[in-house]
């Protein structure tokens, strides 16, 4: 019998498990791959691991949009507990909202992504998700007898997405922020069905963001790019939140309807709303506990 | 996605078919070998990234991430626009006047949106007269609809007849402009106490320090305050149109 090639046969092996190793590196093996492949989970990095992810990361945004892009990691600040409020009596449903979110987060523009979705409806039948309407288009809006109803993540602190994650690339965070890692994420799409506000969004396709409208202050768990194949929502635009400053949908709102701040903090908006205007909690039997509270302030 | 399974089964399910065919004792000694095989290139994979985590850091990449964020924090935030419909109208900020009756810190509020060149008023009112008398406008401020309250109501219960520059409360009392909420106070009561509060009107800056305040008059026409309707951005596509 013919004993066949050993070294043919190890030599083709190696090979193949080289292959295995490295799916979609298109033949290019470099050190930088080999990382990102080893990856951790964001919460199991060292600090020493988690500076040489975002410096890998900084350098691959750079190259792909071609500006310097920065990709931190701002860790929750003690004593925050953010939260979140919309007039549902002010709110005219003019989507300014939904565009500078998408401009500020780099949602892809082909395939379209949006973390806020609005509703419009009809003011005599009341919140009714069934009679609902997120694709009217008049020449103005508000129209008569309709209101709206802005909806994205409500980052509930019993959060059913986090609940189902199979791999925990979903947790939220010490301020409240419900956040994803991108590159754990196996895109299962198990939080989109466990959602119940419908908040979550899958990339499908590879997101396409125009370089000249990149934002290039990005976060690691906020508005960094997203591959392909993994789920995004709102992130209380982190990178914003967690230096300071308002969530880029409270600054643009023409009409004031969106309200920011912390719960800890007695003198913030969201506490003066919460204890003087009608509340409303959307799907509050459900008991998820949001973030997001809709309130009537006049 | 998909196809890329299909195929790595298929290859997976000859492989199998291939090994399981084969009785004689070399398949041990083969099937042995894979493992090796595949242990070795793991080994030199983990020993490259060690080797990589060794590597001292780099001059421009200094280790310390966190606390360079937190500097970062102290530095005062960039001017984001306003609304986009207020654009034309609003000034660029200048000497953002202090409010003293607002709670927490001193908070900046927004200059009063003039038209370009027509403050002061004196510039123009210095030489005219005005009438006391409530007039029609014919030839100057045309453009100033009057949809405000009572149908009554008219220039002077606002502005002030000898100090064309200022503005006065019911009780007399004089007010520049850039205390006009004051003014509207007197009747939309409720309305300043919630825009004390930060729950009426826009808050921009930072939630957890100096928040800019808008005055009534930059998004209310004083004139005729109630809110014009406006031409709302695309819906979102149709899933069915999603490319």
């Amino acid at each position: 019998m013919e004993e066949p090639g050993r070294r043919e046969w190890l030599k083709g092996l190696s090979l193949a498990a080289a292959g295995l190793l490295l799916p979609g590196c298109e033949g290019k093996f470099n050190e930088t791959d080999l990382q990102a492949f080893f990856q951790k989970n964001f919460r199991e990095l060292s600090k020493e691991e988690l500076r040489k992810v975002l410096e890998r990361l900084e350098k691959e945004y750079s190259e792909q949009y071609g500006q310097p892009v920065s990709v931190k990691a701002t860790p929750p600040k003690e004593g925050v507990s953010f939260a979140y409020a919309l007039d549902l009596s002010r709110c005219i449903g003019c989507r300014r909202c939904v565009y500078a979110c998408v401009k500020e987060n780099n949602q892809s523009r082909t395939p379209q992504i949006h973390w806020i979705t609005v509703l419009e409806m009809d003011k005599e039948k009341g919140v009714d998700i069934e009679e609902s309407n997120i694709y009217y288009d008049p020449d103005t809006v508000p129209r008569p007898g309709k209101f709206y109803m802005p909806v994205a993540c409500h980052h509930c602190d019993k959060a059913p997405c986090v609940k189902v994650c199979p791999v925990r690339a979903t947790w939220q965070e010490q301020d409240g922020i419900v956040v994803i890692d991108y590159d754990w994420c196996i895109g299962c799409r198990c939080c989109m069905s466990a959602c119940p506000y419908g908040a979550r969004h899958f990339n499908w396709g590879q997101p396409h963001v125009p370089a000249e409208e990149f934002n290039p202050e990005t976060d690691y768990l906020g508005n960094r790019p997203r591959p392909k194949g993994v789920v995004e929502k709102c992130c209380f635009c982190l990178q914003r939140v967690r230096q300071g400053k308002y969530p880029m949908c409270v600054e643009v709102c023409p009409v004031g309807a969106r309200k920011f701040g912390n719960l800890l903090d007695p003198k913030s908006e969201v506490r003066y709303i919460l204890e003087n205007k009608r509340v409303f909690i959307f799907k509050e039997e459900l008991k998820t506990l949001p973030r997001f509270y809709y309130y009537f302030g006049i | 996605m998909n196809d890329e399974r299909g195929t790595m089964n298929g290859r997976g399910c000859k492989m199998k078919a291939k090994m399981s065919c084969r009785k004689d004792p070399l398949f041990i000694i083969q099937h042995s070998s894979f493992i090796i095989a595949l242990g070795c290139g793991l080994l030199i994979a983990f020993s490259l990234a060690r080797s990589e985590e060794n590597l001292p850091p780099t001059k421009d990449n200094p280790p310390q991430v966190k606390e360079s964020q937190a500097e970062k924090k102290d530095s005062p935030p960039e001017k984001k626009d306003g609304p986009p419909e207020k654009k034309d109208a609003t000034p660029p900020p200048q000497s953002p006047a202090p409010v003293e009756e607002v709670p927490g810190d001193v908070i900046a509020v927004a200059p009063p949106p003039f038209s370009p060149g027509i403050f002061p008023c004196s510039g123009c009112h210095e030489d005219l007269e005005l009438s006391p008398i409530p007039h029609k406008m014919t030839k100057r401020h045309k453009d100033i609809v009057l949809n405000h309250g009572p149908a009554d109501r008219w220039c002077l219960d606002c502005h002030t007849l000898n100090n064309i520059d200022k503005l006065h409360l019911a009780s007399g009392k004089l007010i520049d402009f850039t205390e006009s909420y004051k003014l509207c106070g007197q009747c939309h009561g409720p309305t300043l106490r919630d825009w004390k509060a930060g729950e009426h009107g826009k808050r921009t800056g930072l939630w957890s320090g100096k928040k800019e305040y808008l005055l009534c008059a930059n998004c209310h026409n004083p004139h005729s305050p109630k809110f014009q309707p406006i031409k709302p951005l695309p819906p979102p596509v149709r899933p069915k149109d999603l490319r």
